[in-house]
C-alpha cells in the first residue's frame, strides 16, 4: 500500500484555503438565490400573466440547461456580446451560482406556498387584509417551515455544484485539489482528502438543517 | 343592509347561482338551507367577494361591492366570515389570531389590539386559552376563536358558512350559543345552517335554495311546518 499521510499534511493549508472559498461561494449563492427565489416564486403565482411567464422562462432556463454552460455563458459569453472585459472569475462564479440556485429555490418556495390550504388565504382576505399582507403574515411563515428540508437539500446540491466554477480558474476546493495533484503526483491522497472536506461541509449542513427543523417545525400541524 | 339583485355566478360551464335577488335588513338574522351543491357557500362567498360575481349587483351598507372600483378590502373589514373548517392561522396563538387583523389592517397599537382580543376571547368563553395554538384546541373552541377573530374587526355583518357542521355533536351547542348571543345584540347575520332549533330560535327568516335559485323564503315556523313548495317539503323530509 502506497499511502503517505505527510503529503496530505503538506497540502492541507492549500485545500483548507479552497474549502473556505467553496463555502463562501455557496453561502453567498444560496443567500442571493433565496432572495431571487422568493421574488420569482411570487411572480410565478401572480395573477399578472406577463410576470408569471417571465418567471417561468427564467426557472425553465436555469433548471433545463447545464450549470457548466451557464458559467461559460456568463463568464465568456456576455462580455463578448457587450464588448466588455470579463468579470472577475469570483463575480462570474457568484452570478452563475446565484441565478442557478435562484431557479431551484423558486420552485421550492412555489411548492411550499401552494401546499398551504387555500382557506388560509381566504380567512386572511376576509378579514380585510390585502394580498401582500396575507402573503407576508399568513402564507409565507407557514410555507417557509415546510421549505426548510428542501432548502437544505438545495444548499448541499449547490455546495457540490460549486466545484464547477473551477473551470473559470476560481481556486475553490476542487481547483485546489487539482493544483495539489499536479504538484504532488499523489492523486489518491489528494482526492480522498478533497472528498473528506466536502463531506465535512455537507454533513455540517445536514446537521444544521435538522436543527432548524426542530426549532421551527414544532408548532406546525399543517392544514 | 344587504341588497342582492339578480346575482349570477358561473364556474366554467356550471351555472351555480342563476339569478338570486334578496334584501336583508340591518339586525336581521337570515338562515339559508338547501341541498348540497345548491350554491349556498358560493352565495356567501360572493357577498364578500371571495368569489367574483359573473353578473348582478350586491350592495352592502350602501356600497356596491360588485363595482370593480370599490375597495374590496375596505368592504371586507365590515363583513366578517366564519368558515366550516375554521381556518385559524396555525402558526399563531388564539390571541395572535384575533389581534392580527386589528393591528395590521386597522393599524391599532399592539396593546390595544391585544386588549380587544382578550375581551373577545373572554366573551366566547376562552379566557383560559388565549395563549394556546389552534392544534391544542377542540373543534368547538377553534370555531369560537374564529368567531372572535372576525368580531375583532367590528363588522357590521357576519356571514357563517355551516359553522357547526364540522364539529362533533357535543360541541355544536357551545358554538351556537355564541352565535345566538350575537343575534341578541343585534348583529346582522347570514347563516348557512341546517340546525333547525337554532333557526327557529334566532332566525328572522329562512331561505331555501335549490339549484342556484331561491325557491322559497319565509318565517322559520311557517317554512319548517308548512312549506309552500314541493321541493322544500322534499328537502325538509330528508333532513328531519
Ligand atoms: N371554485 C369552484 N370551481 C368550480 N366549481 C365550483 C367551485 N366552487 C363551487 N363549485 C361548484 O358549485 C356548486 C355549488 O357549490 P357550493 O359550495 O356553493 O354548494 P353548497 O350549497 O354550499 O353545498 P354544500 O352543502 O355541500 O356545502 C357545486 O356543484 C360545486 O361543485
Ligand atoms: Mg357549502
Amino acid at each position: 500500500m502506497d499511502f503517505r499521510f505527510e503529503v496530505i499534511m503538506r497540502y492541507l493549508p492549500l485545500l483548507l484555503q479552497g474549502m473556505k472559498l467553496t463555502f463562501q461561494l455557496t453561502i453567498t449563492a444560496v443567500a442571493i438565490g433565496t432572495i431571487i427565489g422568493l421574488f420569482v416564486s411570487l411572480c410565478r403565482i401572480a395573477s399578472f400573466k406577463p410576470a408569471a411567464w417571465m418567471a417561468k422562462g427564467y426557472v425553465d432556463f436555469f433548471r433545463g440547461t447545464p450549470l457548466l454552460v451557464q458559467i461559460f455563458l456568463i463568464h465568456y459569453g456576455f462580455p463578448q456580446l457587450f464588448g466588455m472585459n470579463a468579470f472577475p472569475a469570483y463575480l462570474s462564479g457568484i452570478i452563475a451560482l446565484s441565478l442557478n440556485s435562484g431557479a431551484y429555490i423558486a420552485e421550492i418556495f412555489r411548492a411550499g406556498i401552494q401546499s398551504i390550504h387555500r382557506g388560509q388565504m381566504e380567512a386572511a382576505r376576509s378579514l380585510g387584509m390585502n394580498y401582500a399582507q396575507a402573503m407576508f403574515y399568513i402564507i409565507l411563515p407557514q410555507a417557509f417551515k415546510r421549505c426548510i428540508p428542501p432548502l437544505g437539500n438545495e444548499f448541499i446540491a449547490m455546495l457540490k455544484d460549486s466545484s464547477l466554477v473551477s473551470v473559470i480558474a476560481l481556486q475553490e476546493l476542487m481547483m485546489s485539489g487539482r493544483i495539489m495533484q499536479g504538484r504532488s503526483y499523489r492523486p489518491f491522497e489528494t482526492w480522498v482528502t478533497v472528498a473528506m472536506l466536502y463531506l465535512v461541509m455537507t454533513l455540517t449542513i445536514s446537521q444544521f438543517v435538522s436543527y432548524l427543523e426542530r426549532v421551527f417545525g414544532k408548532d406546525d400541524h399543517g392544514e | 343592509m344587504i341588497t342582492v339583485n339578480n346575482l349570477v355566478k358561473v364556474f366554467g360551464h356550471l351555472e351555480v347561482l342563476r339569478g338570486i335577488s334578496c334584501h336583508i335588513e340591518a339586525k336581521e338574522v337570515v338562515v339559508i338551507i338547501g341541498p348540497s351543491g345548491s350554491g349556498k357557500s358560493t352565495f356567501l362567498r360572493c357577498l364578500n367577494q371571495l368569489e367574483k360575481a359573473t353578473s348582478g349587483e350586491i350592495i352592502i351598507d350602501g356600497i356596491n361591492v360588485t363595482d370593480p372600483r370599490t375597495d374590496i378590502n375596505a368592504v371586507r373589514q365590515e363583513v366578517g366570515m366564519v368558515f366550516q373548517r375554521f381556518n385559524l392561522f396555525p402558526h399563531m396563538t388564539a390571541l395572535q389570531n384575533v389581534a392580527l387583523a386589528p393591528m395590521k389592517v386597522r393599524k391599532q397599537p399592539r396593546r390595544e389590539a391585544e386588549k380587544l382580543a382578550m375581551d373577545l376571547l373572554e366573551r366566547v368563553g376562552l379566557q383560559d386559552k388565549i395563549h394556546q395554538y389552534p392544534e391544542k384546541l377542540s373543534g368547538g373552541q377553534q370555531q369560537r376563536v374564529a368567531i372572535a377573530r372576525s368580531l375583532a374587526m367590528r363588522p357590521k355583518v357576519m356571514l357563517f358558512d355551516e359553522p357547526t357542521s364540522a364539529l362533533d355533536p357535543e360541541m355544536v351547542g357551545e358554538v351556537l350559543e355564541v352565535i345566538k348571543s350575537l343575534a341578541k345584540e343585534g348583529m346582522t347575520m347570514v347563516v348557512v345552517s341546517h340546525e333547525m332549533g337554532f333557526a327557529r330560535e334566532v332566525g328572522d327568516r329562512v331561505i331555501f335554495m335549490d339549484e342556484g335559485l331561491i325557491v322559497e323564503e319565509g318565517d322559520p315556523e311557517q317554512l319548517y311546518t308548512n312549506p309552500r313548495h314541493q321541493r322544500t317539503r322534499l328537502f325538509l323530509s330528508k333532513i328531519l
